[in-house]
């Protein structure tokens, strides 16, 4: 019996069923992956990973998440804010819409969004006569992932809203700061650890959204075809082995990304450590 | 700079905060608001600050009515209980905010908060986070933060309360030295009497929204004005009995009482501090009960011996002064002579029950 044994009790087994679990479920996976892609000589993986085609499926995937997850963590800011700060009648119905994309099947919001911007649809009977197309192109894409990310920020953000004090604002009116000021130098800058948080989830989530993404847009190669439907219309052809060696990539890309953005919100929050 | 309070009330939706409080303070005193929970004290200070506005009443800085402004216009320093201090930024930022949002050239926040933080003697922890900071120097950092914009008025809301015991004793010392030096009119808020008396010229003490009594901690707690003040400003043993006459019936002694001098005999409520009773072995020539010593305290600055008297069926405490307490030596068990040197009857109008 070890000396220094540790007070909270279950350590081995909660560790263990933890390391079972990841690994049944996430690092298993990636070696089938890893093995299925082996089979590429490196000059048919580079065939496969960097053509016009995939160049492009990365570049609007990567661009309308961003872009999505931009738009996100500004709107939740604000939803967030409003569920927290405010009293208002039927709050709590509110409160639980914003659940609501986890719950609904994506392809339905991807449905919905594209009957609702159509030519005769209700918001496309207004927008496209001022020229906004939203249906069939890039910016449905954006539309649909703002939709799909959105709960993940408004979550983050809500706790850390709830655990700031008043008397923080109190203080800094006292000493002469303005609404702008208050917020910009008080209330903005503890807020950044969750949003990059928030950031990184609804990038992450957009990433690999497919359901509602090909019923909006136009899933044109070259144009608007984004690397779920790439990967899906490589499998079918059937060219199982590329669809992974893109899949590869892309998860490689994803990985990066999100590791330099737990960077910015590490940087971000290092006051607290 | 003078602060007057004028007719000032509050409510928050049908709970009555501050009802019709008059309030002089004076240029450069230094006062505490004195009360318990919901009495108000908060709500008033709050006020003061412009960070409530009263329904009713004006609040004047010197001549100026500052009743609608806001907190910004008020160039006053105000200290939190939970420091309030912006954890996202080092010790330096978070003295250096109101120079910033005043744009003080860089030169100058730079040698400021280096001034402020010599007086709040944290020297070197300029590039620390709140979070690096025990729970006195966050205080301090709050309280020099709250000077860096060279305030008017200086409003502390119960600065010391979530601080321990020793911590707290030191800072109120230290903020009345800091007061010494500096001469800023500063109003503070607490519920700890022995905070007020040690730290403030003057005392409001407050209860149910009102000014129970003000003065000097000498004049209050010499003088208590009504039950409450006496009750909240110490322990008390209380004493039943009635008056009629002018005067008052008390268990085990009579006193003359010429403030009420009617037949009708109506009960009176007598207060006697336990360090204004005496103990001793032989009956004193003026009034006294006999009674049995049931526990002695010895520790600390006084002894504490709590006796009961079996003829009126009451406890009281006592405390005795370590000299009175090693020439008598009193024991458990043992029986003596307990005669109130000072004993304070309030007219049944104060209404006040203990």
């Amino acid at each position: 019996m070890s000396s220094n044994r540790r007070i909270l009790p279950g350590f081995r087994l909660s560790l263990g069923v933890a390391i079972t679990y990841l690994s049944v479920m996430l690092v298993v996976p990636l070696v089938v992956c890893l093995m299925e892609v082996s089979k590429l000589t490196p000059a048919q993986f580079l065939n496969a990973v960097w053509t016009e085609r995939t160049r492009s499926a990365y570049y609007v995937t990567l661009t309308t998440s961003f872009y999505a997850a931009v738009i996100d963590v500004v709107l939740g800011l604000l939803l967030a804010w409003v569920l927290v700060r405010y009293e208002f009648p039927f709050k709590r119905f509110f409160d639980s819409l914003v659940d609501l994309p986890f719950a609904l099947p994506t392809a339905v919001a991807g449905l919905v969004y594209s009957s609702l911007y159509v030519a005769n649809g209700w918001y496309g009977r207004i927008l496209v006569p001022m020229g906004i197309k939203v249906d069939n192109t890039n910016l449905g894409i954006v539309v649909v992932l703002v939709f799909i990310g959105l709960p993940f920020v408004v979550r983050t953000l809500q706790p850390v809203l709830e655990s700031m004090d008043a008397d923080v604002e109190e203080a800094a009116a006292s000493m002469g700061a303005n609404r702008s000021q208050i917020f910009w130098r008080v209330l903005l800058p503890p807020l950044a650890p969750a949003m990059w948080t928030g950031f990184s989830l609804t990038f992450a989530r957009a990433l690999g959204e497919f359901g509602s993404v090909i019923f909006i847009a136009a899933n044109k190669q070259y144009e608007s075809e984004i690397v779920p439907v790439l990967i899906v219309s490589r499998i079918d052809e059937p060219a199982l082995t590329e669809a992974t060696a893109v899949a590869m990539v892309m998860l490689l890309m994803s990985f990066c990304l999100l590791m330099a953005i737990n960077y910015l919100e590490w940087r971000s929050a290092r006051y607290a450590h | 700079m003078s602060i007057s309070i004028e007719h000032v009330s509050k409510h928050f939706g049908k709970f009555q905060a501050l009802t019709d409080i008059n309030l002089e303070v004076g240029s450069g005193e230094l006062v505490a608001l004195l009360g318990p929970s919901g009495s108000g004290k908060t709500t008033l200070l709050r006020i003061i600050a412009g960070l409530e506005t009263a329904n009713a009443g004006v609040v004047r800085y010197q001549d100026l009515d500052m009743t609608h402004s806001r907190p910004q216009e008020r160039q006053i320093g105000f200290v939190f209980q939970h420091y309030a201090l912006f954890r996202h930024m080092t010790v330096f930022e978070n003295v250096a905010f109101g120079m910033r949002i005043r744009k003080t050239p860089n030169v100058e926040v730079a040698k400021r908060v280096k001034e402020l933080l010599h007086l709040v003697r944290l020297e070197g922890l300029e590039k620390r986070y709140p979070a690096q900071l025990s729970g006195g120097q966050r205080q301090r950092v709050a309280l020099a933060r709250a000077l860096g914009v060279q305030p008017r008025v200086l409003l502390l809301d119960e600065p010391f309360g979530a601080l321990d015991a020793k911590v707290r004793a030191e800072l109120r010392q230290w903020l009345r030295q800091l007061h010494d030096q500096m001469h800023v009119t500063t109003i503070f808020v607490t519920h700890d009497q022995e905070e007020a008396f040690e730290v403030a010229d003057k005392v409001v003490v407050m209860q149910g929204g009102k000014i129970e009594q003000l003065g000097t901690p000498q004049e209050v707690f010499d003088h208590p004005a009504n039950a409450f003040v006496m009750d909240f400003l110490g322990n008390v043993n209380v004493f039943h009995g009635r008056m009629q006459s002018g005067k008052v019936h008390l268990p085990g002694f009579e006193m003359a009482y010429p403030e009420y001098d009617h037949d009708v005999a109506q009960t009176a409520t007598a207060y006697v501090r336990p360090h204004e009773v005496d103990l001793d072995r032989v009956a004193p020539n003026g009034a006294a009960m006999q009674v049995k010593v049931l526990q002695v305290h010895p520790a600390g600055s006084v002894a504490k011996v709590r006796v009961q008297s079996e003829e009126f069926g009451m406890a009281l405490n006592i405390e005795l002064s370590l000299d009175r307490y090693s020439e008598l030596r009193p024991k458990q068990g043992e029986f003596l002579f307990a005669s109130p040197r000072k004993v304070r009857v309030f007219k049944p109008a104060d209404d006040y029950v203990i």
